[in-house]
Protein backbone atom coordinates (compact mmCIF):
# COMPACT_ATOMS: atom_id res chain seq x y z
CA UNK A 1 0.00 0.00 0.00
CA UNK A 2 1.46 3.19 -1.13
CA UNK A 3 0.52 6.51 1.03
CA UNK A 4 -0.99 8.95 -0.56
CA UNK A 5 -1.41 11.86 1.88
CA UNK A 6 1.85 12.61 4.60
CA UNK A 7 1.30 15.22 6.78
CA UNK A 8 4.42 15.94 8.84
CA UNK A 9 5.11 18.10 12.64
CA UNK A 10 1.86 20.59 10.90
CA UNK A 11 1.68 23.73 12.78
CA UNK A 12 -1.46 26.37 11.77
CA UNK A 13 -2.48 29.71 13.52
CA UNK A 14 -5.06 32.36 13.39
CA UNK A 15 -3.02 35.32 14.58
CA UNK A 16 -1.10 34.70 17.18
CA UNK A 17 -3.07 31.53 18.04
CA UNK A 18 -1.98 28.17 17.51
CA UNK A 19 -4.84 26.33 16.39
CA UNK A 20 -3.24 23.66 15.45
CA UNK A 21 0.04 22.73 17.36
CA UNK A 22 1.51 19.02 16.51
CA UNK A 23 -0.42 16.68 13.95
CA UNK A 24 1.50 14.37 12.13
CA UNK A 25 -0.26 11.54 9.81
CA UNK A 26 -0.46 9.62 7.06
CA UNK A 27 -2.97 8.20 4.74
CA UNK A 28 -2.43 5.01 2.27
CA UNK A 29 -3.97 5.03 -0.96
CA UNK A 30 -7.49 3.08 -0.27
CA UNK A 31 -8.27 3.46 3.43
CA UNK A 32 -10.31 5.30 5.31
CA UNK A 33 -8.84 7.19 7.89
CA UNK A 34 -10.99 9.30 10.39
CA UNK A 35 -9.74 12.18 12.24
CA UNK A 36 -11.73 12.21 15.78
CA UNK A 37 -11.71 14.73 18.66
CA UNK A 38 -13.47 17.04 20.16
CA UNK A 39 -15.20 20.48 19.10
CA UNK A 40 -12.54 23.17 18.69
CA UNK A 41 -9.50 20.53 18.57
CA UNK A 42 -8.25 21.70 15.80
CA UNK A 43 -9.52 19.08 12.87
CA UNK A 44 -11.49 21.59 10.46
CA UNK A 45 -7.92 23.96 10.63
CA UNK A 46 -5.78 20.70 9.55
CA UNK A 47 -8.01 19.96 6.78
CA UNK A 48 -8.60 23.47 5.08
CA UNK A 49 -4.76 23.46 5.37
CA UNK A 50 -4.18 20.31 3.62
CA UNK A 51 -6.75 21.90 1.11
CA UNK A 52 -4.86 25.28 1.10
CA UNK A 53 -7.05 27.65 2.10
CA UNK A 54 -4.80 27.80 5.13
CA UNK A 55 -1.29 28.07 5.27
CA UNK A 56 0.96 26.31 7.70
CA UNK A 57 3.36 28.23 10.06
CA UNK A 58 5.38 24.92 9.69
CA UNK A 59 5.32 21.52 8.75
CA UNK A 60 4.94 19.71 5.35
CA UNK A 61 2.17 17.79 3.29
CA UNK A 62 2.96 15.59 0.76
CA UNK A 63 0.13 14.41 -1.63
CA UNK A 64 0.84 11.51 -4.32
CA UNK A 65 4.77 12.06 -3.88
CA UNK A 66 4.82 15.92 -3.63
CA UNK A 67 4.77 18.98 -1.31
CA UNK A 68 1.46 20.63 -1.32
CA UNK A 69 2.20 23.04 1.75
CA UNK A 70 1.78 26.06 0.52
CA UNK A 71 0.23 25.94 -2.96
CA UNK A 72 -2.64 27.66 -3.83
CA UNK A 73 -6.42 26.07 -3.24
CA UNK A 74 -7.21 25.59 -6.71
CA UNK A 75 -3.93 23.82 -7.69
CA UNK A 76 -4.39 21.36 -5.14
CA UNK A 77 -7.39 20.28 -6.15
CA UNK A 78 -6.28 19.77 -9.37
CA UNK A 79 -3.87 16.94 -8.11
CA UNK A 80 -6.82 15.48 -7.46
CA UNK A 81 -7.35 16.59 -3.10
CA UNK A 82 -11.36 17.32 -2.87
CA UNK A 83 -12.95 18.34 0.20
CA UNK A 84 -16.54 18.64 1.35
CA UNK A 85 -16.15 21.34 4.13
CA UNK A 86 -17.80 21.78 7.57
CA UNK A 87 -20.58 22.97 7.13
CA UNK A 88 -21.57 22.25 3.55
CA UNK A 89 -20.88 25.78 1.65
CA UNK A 90 -22.72 25.06 -1.01
CA UNK A 91 -22.96 27.72 -3.34
CA UNK A 92 -27.24 28.80 -2.60
CA UNK A 93 -28.38 30.45 -5.82
CA UNK A 94 -27.23 27.89 -7.67
CA UNK A 95 -29.44 24.27 -8.90
CA UNK A 96 -27.98 21.18 -7.75
CA UNK A 97 -27.25 20.83 -11.71
CA UNK A 98 -24.88 23.79 -11.32
CA UNK A 99 -23.43 23.10 -7.83
CA UNK A 100 -22.35 19.49 -9.28
CA UNK A 101 -20.83 21.09 -12.50
CA UNK A 102 -18.67 23.27 -10.08
CA UNK A 103 -17.71 20.09 -8.91
CA UNK A 104 -15.99 19.35 -11.84
CA UNK A 105 -14.74 22.89 -12.79
CA UNK A 106 -11.32 21.45 -13.71
CA UNK A 107 -12.49 18.63 -16.07
CA UNK A 108 -12.69 19.12 -19.85
CA UNK A 109 -13.74 14.93 -20.26
CA UNK A 110 -17.20 16.04 -21.09
CA UNK A 111 -18.32 12.66 -21.41
CA UNK A 112 -16.42 11.60 -17.84
CA UNK A 113 -18.10 14.54 -16.26
CA UNK A 114 -21.49 12.77 -17.38
CA UNK A 115 -21.33 9.38 -16.08
CA UNK A 116 -19.45 10.79 -12.91
CA UNK A 117 -22.43 12.96 -12.66
CA UNK A 118 -24.90 9.58 -13.00
CA UNK A 119 -23.09 7.32 -10.63
CA UNK A 120 -23.04 10.47 -7.74
CA UNK A 121 -27.20 10.65 -8.48
CA UNK A 122 -27.73 7.07 -8.22
CA UNK A 123 -25.53 7.26 -4.90
CA UNK A 124 -27.97 10.16 -3.55
CA UNK A 125 -31.03 9.64 -5.25
CA UNK A 126 -32.55 12.51 -3.61
CA UNK A 127 -30.54 14.76 -5.66
CA UNK A 128 -31.63 13.59 -8.66
CA UNK A 129 -35.10 14.34 -7.45
CA UNK A 130 -34.22 17.98 -6.88
CA UNK A 131 -31.66 18.28 -9.69
CA UNK A 132 -33.26 21.87 -10.79
CA UNK A 133 -33.77 23.29 -7.16
CA UNK A 134 -31.61 25.93 -6.21
CA UNK A 135 -29.29 24.57 -3.23
CA UNK A 136 -29.96 27.35 -0.60
CA UNK A 137 -33.85 26.10 -0.84
CA UNK A 138 -32.98 22.56 0.43
CA UNK A 139 -33.22 20.78 3.75
CA UNK A 140 -29.87 20.38 5.91
CA UNK A 141 -29.54 16.79 4.90
CA UNK A 142 -30.47 17.55 1.26
CA UNK A 143 -27.31 20.18 1.09
CA UNK A 144 -24.90 17.80 3.07
CA UNK A 145 -25.47 15.28 0.27
CA UNK A 146 -25.31 17.87 -2.11
CA UNK A 147 -21.88 18.65 -0.48
CA UNK A 148 -20.50 15.31 -0.50
CA UNK A 149 -21.56 14.30 -3.90
CA UNK A 150 -19.92 17.96 -5.49
CA UNK A 151 -16.67 17.23 -4.05
CA UNK A 152 -16.99 13.53 -5.98
CA UNK A 153 -17.71 15.26 -9.10
CA UNK A 154 -13.95 16.33 -8.77
CA UNK A 155 -12.85 12.75 -9.41
CA UNK A 156 -10.44 12.95 -6.56
CA UNK A 157 -7.88 10.57 -5.57
CA UNK A 158 -8.45 11.63 -2.24
CA UNK A 159 -11.63 12.94 -0.58
CA UNK A 160 -11.44 14.65 2.43
CA UNK A 161 -15.06 15.36 4.54
CA UNK A 162 -15.55 17.08 7.30
CA UNK A 163 -18.17 16.28 9.64
CA UNK A 164 -20.53 15.31 6.97
CA UNK A 165 -23.44 14.10 9.37
CA UNK A 166 -22.99 17.31 11.46
CA UNK A 167 -26.74 18.23 12.54
CA UNK A 168 -28.42 15.47 10.42
CA UNK A 169 -31.30 13.05 11.67
CA UNK A 170 -30.49 9.48 12.35
CA UNK A 171 -31.57 8.27 9.66
CA UNK A 172 -29.57 10.35 7.62
CA UNK A 173 -26.44 9.91 9.33
CA UNK A 174 -26.82 6.41 8.69
CA UNK A 175 -27.23 6.85 4.92
CA UNK A 176 -24.61 9.14 5.08
CA UNK A 177 -22.03 6.75 6.54
CA UNK A 178 -23.39 3.53 4.30
CA UNK A 179 -22.22 5.77 1.21
CA UNK A 180 -18.85 6.51 2.58
CA UNK A 181 -18.09 2.86 2.54
CA UNK A 182 -19.83 3.02 -1.08
CA UNK A 183 -17.67 5.82 -2.33
CA UNK A 184 -14.76 4.25 -0.54
CA UNK A 185 -15.61 0.56 -2.98
CA UNK A 186 -15.39 2.78 -6.56
CA UNK A 187 -11.58 3.38 -5.67
CA UNK A 188 -11.76 6.80 -3.83
CA UNK A 189 -9.38 7.41 -0.59
CA UNK A 190 -11.03 9.03 2.50
CA UNK A 191 -10.17 11.16 5.14
CA UNK A 192 -13.24 11.75 7.41
CA UNK A 193 -13.54 13.91 10.31
CA UNK A 194 -16.44 13.28 12.93
CA UNK A 195 -17.48 13.83 16.27
CA UNK A 196 -19.58 11.46 15.46
CA UNK A 197 -16.74 9.12 17.15
CA UNK A 198 -18.69 5.79 17.10
CA UNK A 199 -19.84 5.98 13.91
CA UNK A 200 -16.50 6.64 12.54
CA UNK A 201 -14.43 4.51 14.12
CA UNK A 202 -16.82 1.81 13.03
CA UNK A 203 -16.77 2.37 9.37
CA UNK A 204 -12.58 3.44 9.45
CA UNK A 205 -9.23 1.51 9.00
CA UNK A 206 -7.34 3.57 11.05
CA UNK A 207 -8.01 6.70 13.75
CA UNK A 208 -6.00 9.62 15.05
CA UNK A 209 -7.27 11.23 17.73
CA UNK A 210 -6.87 15.05 18.10
CA UNK A 211 -6.72 16.90 21.18
CA UNK A 212 -6.86 20.89 21.61
CA UNK A 213 -3.95 21.06 18.36
CA UNK A 214 -2.26 17.72 18.51
CA UNK A 215 -2.22 13.95 17.79
CA UNK A 216 -2.69 12.03 21.14
CA UNK A 217 -3.25 8.89 19.73
CA UNK A 218 -3.45 7.02 16.57
CA UNK A 219 -4.23 3.15 15.39
CA UNK A 220 -6.26 0.91 14.11
CA UNK A 221 -10.31 2.26 14.35
CA UNK A 222 -11.52 -1.53 15.50
CA UNK A 223 -8.55 -1.73 18.36
CA UNK A 224 -9.04 2.26 19.80
CA UNK A 225 -12.81 1.70 19.58
CA UNK A 226 -11.82 -1.06 22.47
CA UNK A 227 -9.49 1.49 23.92
CA UNK A 228 -10.55 2.64 27.84
CA UNK A 229 -9.47 6.24 26.99
CA UNK A 230 -10.81 6.55 23.71
CA UNK A 231 -14.01 5.43 24.96
CA UNK A 232 -14.07 7.60 27.80
CA UNK A 233 -13.48 10.65 26.10
CA UNK A 234 -15.33 10.41 22.68
CA UNK A 235 -17.93 7.20 22.63
CA UNK A 236 -20.06 8.21 26.05
CA UNK A 237 -19.14 5.05 27.41
CA UNK B 1 -50.67 33.65 19.55
CA UNK B 2 -49.68 35.71 21.87
CA UNK B 3 -51.87 39.28 22.26
CA UNK B 4 -48.96 41.06 21.91
CA UNK B 5 -47.87 39.36 18.49
CA UNK B 6 -51.65 40.00 17.26
CA UNK B 7 -51.39 43.48 17.91
CA UNK B 8 -47.98 43.46 15.97
CA UNK B 9 -49.64 41.59 13.01
CA UNK B 10 -52.50 44.45 13.31
CA UNK B 11 -50.10 47.08 13.02
CA UNK B 12 -48.28 45.32 10.44
CA UNK B 13 -51.44 45.05 8.27
CA UNK B 14 -52.49 48.74 8.27
CA UNK B 15 -48.75 49.68 7.41
CA UNK B 16 -48.57 47.60 4.36
CA UNK B 17 -52.36 49.14 3.56
CA UNK B 18 -51.15 52.38 3.57
CA UNK B 19 -47.60 51.49 1.88
CA UNK B 20 -50.17 50.22 -0.89
CA UNK B 21 -52.33 53.06 -0.74
CA UNK B 22 -49.69 55.68 -0.99
CA UNK B 23 -47.45 53.56 -4.10
CA UNK B 24 -50.24 53.22 -6.19
CA UNK B 25 -51.68 56.98 -5.60
CA UNK B 26 -47.97 57.80 -6.56
CA UNK B 27 -47.81 55.17 -9.58
CA UNK B 28 -51.31 56.81 -10.62
CA UNK B 29 -50.34 60.59 -10.53
CA UNK B 30 -47.10 59.62 -12.26
CA UNK B 31 -49.49 58.08 -15.27
CA UNK B 32 -51.44 60.99 -15.57
CA UNK B 33 -48.67 63.11 -15.72
CA UNK B 34 -47.30 60.77 -18.60
CA UNK B 35 -50.91 61.12 -20.43
CA UNK B 36 -51.37 65.26 -20.12
CA UNK B 37 -47.70 65.32 -21.52
CA UNK B 38 -48.40 63.24 -23.97
CA UNK B 39 -51.43 64.30 -25.26
CA UNK B 40 -49.86 68.17 -25.04
CA UNK B 41 -46.99 66.99 -27.46
CA UNK B 42 -46.53 63.02 -28.82
CA UNK B 43 -43.17 64.21 -30.25
CA UNK B 44 -41.64 65.94 -27.59
CA UNK B 45 -42.84 62.68 -25.46
CA UNK B 46 -41.08 60.22 -27.87
CA UNK B 47 -37.92 63.03 -28.06
CA UNK B 48 -37.36 63.14 -24.70
CA UNK B 49 -37.89 59.32 -24.28
CA UNK B 50 -35.12 58.58 -26.76
CA UNK B 51 -32.94 61.36 -24.80
CA UNK B 52 -33.24 60.08 -21.44
CA UNK B 53 -33.01 55.87 -23.07
CA UNK B 54 -29.80 57.17 -24.95
CA UNK B 55 -28.05 58.47 -21.25
CA UNK B 56 -29.13 55.34 -19.64
CA UNK B 57 -27.58 53.37 -21.58
CA UNK B 58 -24.37 54.92 -20.89
CA UNK B 59 -25.48 54.97 -17.47
CA UNK B 60 -25.80 50.76 -18.00
CA UNK B 61 -22.24 50.69 -19.08
CA UNK B 62 -20.87 52.38 -16.07
CA UNK B 63 -23.26 50.74 -13.37
CA UNK B 64 -22.08 47.41 -14.68
CA UNK B 65 -18.53 47.92 -13.35
CA UNK B 66 -20.01 49.11 -10.24
CA UNK B 67 -21.98 46.42 -9.46
CA UNK B 68 -19.94 43.73 -10.94
CA UNK B 69 -17.23 44.80 -8.63
CA UNK B 70 -19.85 44.88 -5.84
CA UNK B 71 -21.06 41.12 -6.38
CA UNK B 72 -17.77 39.18 -6.25
CA UNK B 73 -16.38 40.80 -3.61
CA UNK B 74 -18.73 43.58 -1.52
CA UNK B 75 -16.92 46.38 -2.02
CA UNK B 76 -17.98 49.95 -3.47
CA UNK B 77 -15.57 50.40 -6.12
CA UNK B 78 -15.39 54.49 -5.52
CA UNK B 79 -12.61 54.92 -8.33
CA UNK B 80 -14.86 53.34 -11.39
CA UNK B 81 -16.44 56.78 -12.09
CA UNK B 82 -12.85 58.17 -12.46
CA UNK B 83 -11.98 55.58 -13.94
CA UNK B 84 -14.84 56.53 -16.70
CA UNK B 85 -13.14 59.78 -16.80
CA UNK B 86 -9.76 58.36 -17.82
CA UNK B 87 -11.57 57.07 -20.64
CA UNK B 88 -12.84 60.07 -21.95
CA UNK B 89 -9.70 61.97 -21.63
CA UNK B 90 -7.75 58.74 -22.98
CA UNK B 91 -10.55 58.53 -26.07
CA UNK B 92 -10.11 62.26 -27.04
CA UNK B 93 -6.07 62.32 -27.30
CA UNK B 94 -5.81 59.06 -28.98
CA UNK B 95 -7.94 60.16 -31.44
CA UNK B 96 -7.55 63.80 -31.90
CA UNK B 97 -3.82 64.36 -30.58
CA UNK B 98 -2.21 60.86 -31.65
CA UNK B 99 -3.76 60.41 -34.81
CA UNK B 100 -4.80 63.95 -34.95
CA UNK B 101 -8.41 63.16 -36.29
CA UNK B 102 -11.09 65.83 -35.91
CA UNK B 103 -13.58 65.18 -38.72
CA UNK B 104 -15.70 62.71 -39.54
CA UNK B 105 -14.61 60.12 -42.65
CA UNK B 106 -13.53 56.17 -43.36
CA UNK B 107 -10.06 56.76 -41.98
CA UNK B 108 -12.14 58.67 -39.05
CA UNK B 109 -14.33 55.33 -38.57
CA UNK B 110 -11.52 53.04 -38.61
CA UNK B 111 -9.68 55.26 -35.60
CA UNK B 112 -12.53 55.03 -33.51
CA UNK B 113 -12.80 51.70 -33.93
CA UNK B 114 -9.29 51.27 -33.18
CA UNK B 115 -9.37 53.61 -30.20
CA UNK B 116 -12.78 51.55 -28.94
CA UNK B 117 -10.27 48.41 -28.58
CA UNK B 118 -7.41 50.73 -27.01
CA UNK B 119 -9.99 52.28 -24.33
CA UNK B 120 -11.62 49.37 -23.22
CA UNK B 121 -8.16 47.42 -22.87
CA UNK B 122 -7.08 50.80 -20.97
CA UNK B 123 -10.14 50.96 -18.58
CA UNK B 124 -9.70 46.35 -18.24
CA UNK B 125 -5.40 47.34 -17.14
CA UNK B 126 -6.16 50.16 -14.96
CA UNK B 127 -8.91 48.50 -13.06
CA UNK B 128 -7.38 45.29 -12.87
CA UNK B 129 -3.75 47.37 -11.87
CA UNK B 130 -5.98 48.75 -8.88
CA UNK B 131 -7.59 45.19 -7.63
CA UNK B 132 -4.15 43.86 -7.70
CA UNK B 133 -1.84 46.56 -5.93
CA UNK B 134 -4.71 48.23 -3.63
CA UNK B 135 -7.75 46.14 -2.97
CA UNK B 136 -6.05 42.58 -3.25
CA UNK B 137 -3.99 42.80 -0.05
CA UNK B 138 -6.76 44.37 2.08
CA UNK B 139 -9.20 41.18 0.89
CA UNK B 140 -9.45 40.05 4.71
CA UNK B 141 -9.40 43.34 6.18
CA UNK B 142 -12.20 44.90 7.70
CA UNK B 143 -14.71 46.33 5.26
CA UNK B 144 -13.67 49.97 6.01
CA UNK B 145 -10.23 49.17 4.99
CA UNK B 146 -11.18 48.67 1.31
CA UNK B 147 -13.58 51.06 1.14
CA UNK B 148 -11.48 54.13 2.25
CA UNK B 149 -9.11 52.83 0.39
CA UNK B 150 -11.31 53.19 -2.74
CA UNK B 151 -12.15 56.74 -2.07
CA UNK B 152 -8.44 58.04 -2.25
CA UNK B 153 -7.81 55.67 -5.56
CA UNK B 154 -10.55 58.09 -6.47
CA UNK B 155 -8.70 61.01 -5.92
CA UNK B 156 -5.56 59.60 -7.19
CA UNK B 157 -7.10 58.97 -10.34
CA UNK B 158 -9.16 62.70 -10.46
CA UNK B 159 -5.03 64.04 -9.66
CA UNK B 160 -3.81 62.07 -12.77
CA UNK B 161 -7.12 63.36 -15.06
CA UNK B 162 -5.99 66.63 -13.57
CA UNK B 163 -2.84 66.33 -14.58
CA UNK B 164 -3.59 65.12 -18.02
CA UNK B 165 -6.39 67.17 -19.00
CA UNK B 166 -6.42 70.41 -17.22
CA UNK B 167 -8.10 71.95 -14.52
CA UNK B 168 -10.86 73.56 -16.67
CA UNK B 169 -13.24 71.28 -19.29
CA UNK B 170 -11.94 70.70 -22.69
CA UNK B 171 -14.01 70.71 -25.79
CA UNK B 172 -13.16 68.53 -28.95
CA UNK B 173 -14.58 67.78 -32.24
CA UNK B 174 -16.39 64.53 -32.65
CA UNK B 175 -15.24 62.55 -35.71
CA UNK B 176 -18.92 60.96 -35.63
CA UNK B 177 -21.27 62.08 -38.36
CA UNK B 178 -23.40 65.09 -36.97
CA UNK B 179 -26.39 64.47 -39.09
CA UNK B 180 -29.61 63.12 -37.86
CA UNK B 181 -32.37 61.22 -38.97
CA UNK B 182 -36.07 63.03 -38.49
CA UNK B 183 -39.30 60.75 -37.85
CA UNK B 184 -42.49 63.53 -37.71
CA UNK B 185 -41.47 65.61 -35.38
CA UNK B 186 -38.80 63.21 -33.72
CA UNK B 187 -35.01 63.95 -34.41
CA UNK B 188 -32.49 61.02 -34.25
CA UNK B 189 -29.17 61.94 -34.09
CA UNK B 190 -26.77 60.02 -35.76
CA UNK B 191 -24.68 60.03 -32.55
CA UNK B 192 -27.15 58.49 -30.11
CA UNK B 193 -27.59 55.73 -33.32
CA UNK B 194 -24.18 54.90 -32.99
CA UNK B 195 -24.05 55.09 -29.62
CA UNK B 196 -26.68 52.29 -29.12
CA UNK B 197 -25.60 50.12 -31.48
CA UNK B 198 -22.07 49.98 -29.55
CA UNK B 199 -23.96 49.86 -26.34
CA UNK B 200 -26.31 47.36 -26.79
CA UNK B 201 -23.96 44.18 -28.13
CA UNK B 202 -21.71 45.15 -25.10
CA UNK B 203 -24.27 44.78 -23.08
CA UNK B 204 -24.88 41.17 -24.38
CA UNK B 205 -22.18 40.15 -24.54
CA UNK B 206 -21.22 40.90 -21.00
CA UNK B 207 -24.56 39.25 -20.10
CA UNK B 208 -23.18 36.21 -22.30
CA UNK B 209 -19.89 36.20 -20.63
CA UNK B 210 -21.49 35.86 -16.89
CA UNK B 211 -24.78 33.36 -17.66
CA UNK B 212 -22.78 31.38 -20.56
CA UNK B 213 -19.06 30.69 -20.02
CA UNK B 214 -16.58 29.22 -17.81
CA UNK B 215 -15.66 32.20 -16.32
CA UNK B 216 -18.71 33.22 -15.67
CA UNK B 217 -19.19 30.40 -13.92
CA UNK B 218 -16.13 31.04 -11.58
CA UNK B 219 -17.62 34.40 -10.85
CA UNK B 220 -20.84 33.62 -9.87
CA UNK B 221 -19.38 30.54 -7.71
CA UNK B 222 -17.01 33.54 -5.74
CA UNK B 223 -19.37 35.88 -5.76
CA UNK B 224 -21.38 33.45 -3.76
CA UNK B 225 -18.69 31.97 -1.31
CA UNK B 226 -14.64 32.51 -2.24
CA UNK B 227 -14.22 29.41 0.28
CA UNK B 228 -16.24 26.99 -1.59
CA UNK B 229 -15.24 28.20 -5.03
CA UNK B 230 -11.07 27.35 -4.24
CA UNK B 231 -12.10 23.95 -3.34
CA UNK B 232 -13.67 23.50 -6.66
CA UNK B 233 -10.74 23.92 -8.13
CA UNK B 234 -11.37 28.04 -9.23
CA UNK B 235 -8.46 30.42 -9.18
CA UNK B 236 -9.82 33.24 -6.98
CA UNK B 237 -7.65 35.50 -7.61
CA UNK B 238 -7.68 35.41 -11.52
CA UNK B 239 -11.29 34.97 -11.32
CA UNK B 240 -11.76 38.67 -8.94
CA UNK B 241 -9.08 40.46 -11.67
CA UNK B 242 -11.08 39.01 -14.62
CA UNK B 243 -14.05 40.44 -12.85
CA UNK B 244 -12.41 43.79 -12.74
CA UNK B 245 -11.28 43.98 -16.06
CA UNK B 246 -14.92 43.45 -17.49
CA UNK B 247 -15.75 46.21 -15.37
CA UNK B 248 -12.84 48.20 -16.79
CA UNK B 249 -13.58 47.65 -20.09
CA UNK B 250 -16.91 48.56 -20.29
CA UNK B 251 -16.06 51.87 -18.45
CA UNK B 252 -13.38 52.83 -20.94
CA UNK B 253 -15.70 52.46 -23.82
CA UNK B 254 -18.39 54.49 -22.39
CA UNK B 255 -15.30 56.92 -21.36
CA UNK B 256 -15.20 56.46 -25.82
CA UNK B 257 -19.06 56.71 -26.47
CA UNK B 258 -19.30 59.99 -23.63
CA UNK B 259 -16.35 61.80 -25.42
CA UNK B 260 -17.30 61.60 -28.78
CA UNK B 261 -21.10 62.58 -28.36
CA UNK B 262 -20.65 65.13 -26.22
CA UNK B 263 -17.61 66.41 -27.55
CA UNK B 264 -15.87 67.44 -24.00
CA UNK B 265 -13.72 65.73 -20.96
CA UNK B 266 -13.05 67.10 -17.51
CA UNK B 267 -11.48 65.70 -14.81
CA UNK B 268 -14.67 65.94 -12.50
CA UNK B 269 -16.88 64.11 -14.57
CA UNK B 270 -16.34 60.95 -12.95
CA UNK B 271 -18.26 62.22 -9.56
CA UNK B 272 -21.37 63.15 -11.35
CA UNK B 273 -21.55 60.31 -13.84
CA UNK B 274 -20.05 57.88 -11.11
CA UNK B 275 -23.09 58.99 -8.61
CA UNK B 276 -25.51 58.30 -11.10
CA UNK B 277 -24.18 55.16 -12.57
CA UNK B 278 -23.85 54.07 -8.78
CA UNK B 279 -27.20 55.06 -8.10
CA UNK B 280 -28.28 53.35 -11.06
CA UNK B 281 -26.30 49.76 -9.23
CA UNK B 282 -28.27 50.39 -6.07
CA UNK B 283 -31.60 50.93 -7.96
CA UNK B 284 -32.12 48.20 -9.53
CA UNK B 285 -30.15 45.66 -6.56
CA UNK B 286 -26.56 46.25 -6.11
CA UNK B 287 -24.77 42.97 -7.16
CA UNK B 288 -27.59 42.21 -10.00
CA UNK B 289 -26.54 42.93 -13.55
CA UNK B 290 -29.85 42.93 -15.18
CA UNK B 291 -31.03 45.31 -11.98
CA UNK B 292 -28.11 47.85 -12.45
CA UNK B 293 -28.99 48.00 -16.74
CA UNK B 294 -32.70 48.55 -15.21
CA UNK B 295 -32.10 51.30 -12.83
CA UNK B 296 -29.69 52.96 -15.49
CA UNK B 297 -32.59 52.96 -18.15
CA UNK B 298 -34.81 53.88 -15.94
CA UNK B 299 -32.62 56.84 -14.13
CA UNK B 300 -31.57 57.94 -18.18
CA UNK B 301 -35.99 57.82 -18.29
CA UNK B 302 -36.35 59.85 -15.87
CA UNK B 303 -34.15 62.54 -16.60
CA UNK B 304 -35.12 62.81 -19.99
CA UNK B 305 -38.87 62.58 -19.51
CA UNK B 306 -38.67 65.77 -16.36
CA UNK B 307 -35.71 67.60 -18.44
CA UNK B 308 -37.94 67.42 -21.83
CA UNK B 309 -41.48 67.65 -20.72
CA UNK B 310 -43.51 70.37 -21.83
CA UNK B 311 -45.23 70.04 -18.19
CA UNK B 312 -42.54 69.01 -15.90
CA UNK B 313 -40.43 70.46 -13.14
CA UNK B 314 -37.31 71.13 -15.58
CA UNK B 315 -33.61 70.53 -15.92
CA UNK B 316 -32.56 72.03 -12.27
CA UNK B 317 -35.01 69.64 -10.48
CA UNK B 318 -33.29 66.86 -12.31
CA UNK B 319 -31.27 65.28 -9.89
CA UNK B 320 -33.77 66.05 -7.04
CA UNK B 321 -35.92 63.98 -8.96
CA UNK B 322 -34.03 61.32 -9.35
CA UNK B 323 -33.04 61.05 -5.63
CA UNK B 324 -36.37 61.36 -4.00
CA UNK B 325 -37.05 58.43 -6.21
CA UNK B 326 -34.41 56.64 -5.61
CA UNK B 327 -35.11 57.60 -1.61
CA UNK B 328 -38.75 56.34 -1.57
CA UNK B 329 -37.60 53.08 -3.73
CA UNK B 330 -35.30 52.38 -0.63
CA UNK B 331 -37.70 53.25 2.31
CA UNK B 332 -39.81 50.74 0.29
CA UNK B 333 -37.72 47.91 -0.89
CA UNK B 334 -34.16 47.99 0.19
CA UNK B 335 -32.97 45.92 -1.91
CA UNK B 336 -33.57 47.12 -5.00
CA UNK B 337 -35.88 46.81 -7.55
CA UNK B 338 -34.39 42.97 -8.49
CA UNK B 339 -32.03 42.50 -5.34
CA UNK B 340 -33.63 39.48 -3.95
CA UNK B 341 -33.32 38.12 -0.57
CA UNK B 342 -32.61 34.72 -0.94
CA UNK B 343 -33.89 32.21 2.15
CA UNK B 344 -30.70 30.25 2.85
CA UNK B 345 -31.24 27.51 5.32
CA UNK B 346 -28.52 26.64 7.87
N1 LIG C 1 -11.23 31.76 11.58
C1 LIG C 1 -10.74 31.56 12.82
N2 LIG C 1 -10.12 32.57 13.48
C2 LIG C 1 -9.62 32.39 14.70
N3 LIG C 1 -9.66 31.23 15.38
C3 LIG C 1 -10.25 30.19 14.79
C4 LIG C 1 -10.82 30.30 13.48
N4 LIG C 1 -11.35 29.11 13.13
C5 LIG C 1 -11.11 28.29 14.18
N5 LIG C 1 -10.46 28.92 15.18
C6 LIG C 1 -10.01 28.34 16.45
O1 LIG C 1 -9.12 27.30 16.18
C7 LIG C 1 -9.36 26.19 17.03
C8 LIG C 1 -9.62 24.96 16.19
O2 LIG C 1 -10.81 25.13 15.45
P1 LIG C 1 -11.33 24.04 14.42
O3 LIG C 1 -10.22 23.62 13.58
O4 LIG C 1 -12.52 24.61 13.75
O5 LIG C 1 -11.77 22.86 15.40
P2 LIG C 1 -12.66 21.57 15.12
O6 LIG C 1 -12.91 21.47 13.66
O7 LIG C 1 -11.84 20.44 15.64
O8 LIG C 1 -13.91 21.74 15.91
C9 LIG C 1 -10.52 26.58 17.91
O9 LIG C 1 -10.01 27.01 19.16
C10 LIG C 1 -11.17 27.70 17.19
O10 LIG C 1 -11.77 28.59 18.09
MG1 LIG D 1 -14.70 21.55 12.70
Amino acid sequence: MSTLLEVKDLQVAYGSILAVKNVSLTVNEGEIVTLIGSNGAGKSTTLRTISGLLKPKAGTITFAGERIDGKEGHEIVAKGLCQSPEGRRIFPRMSVRENLELGAFLRNDKAAIESDMQRVLELFPRLRERIEQKGGTMSGGEQQMLAVARAMMGAPKLLLLDEPSMGLAPVLVDIIFETIVKIREQGITILLIEQNAAAALDVADRAYVLESGSIKMSGNATDLAKDEAVTKAYLGG
Amino acid sequence: MSILSKGYQARQDRRRYLERTLGTLAALGILYWLGINFAKSPSQFFQASLIGLSNGVLYALIALGYTLVYGIIELINFAHGDLFMLGTVFSANFISVWFGKTHTGIAAFGIFAACLVAVMTFGASINVGIERFAYRRLRRAPKLAPLITAVGMSFILQFVGLHWNGSGQKTWNSILPSGQIKIDNVTIPYTTIISVIITVPLLILMSWIVSRTRQGKAMRATAQDQDAARLMGINVNRTISFTFALGGALAGAAGLIFQQTRGLTSYNLGYQLGLIAFTSAVMGGIGNLQGAVLGALLIGLIQGLNDGLPIGLGQQWSQTVVFSILILLMAFKPTGLLGKTVTEKV
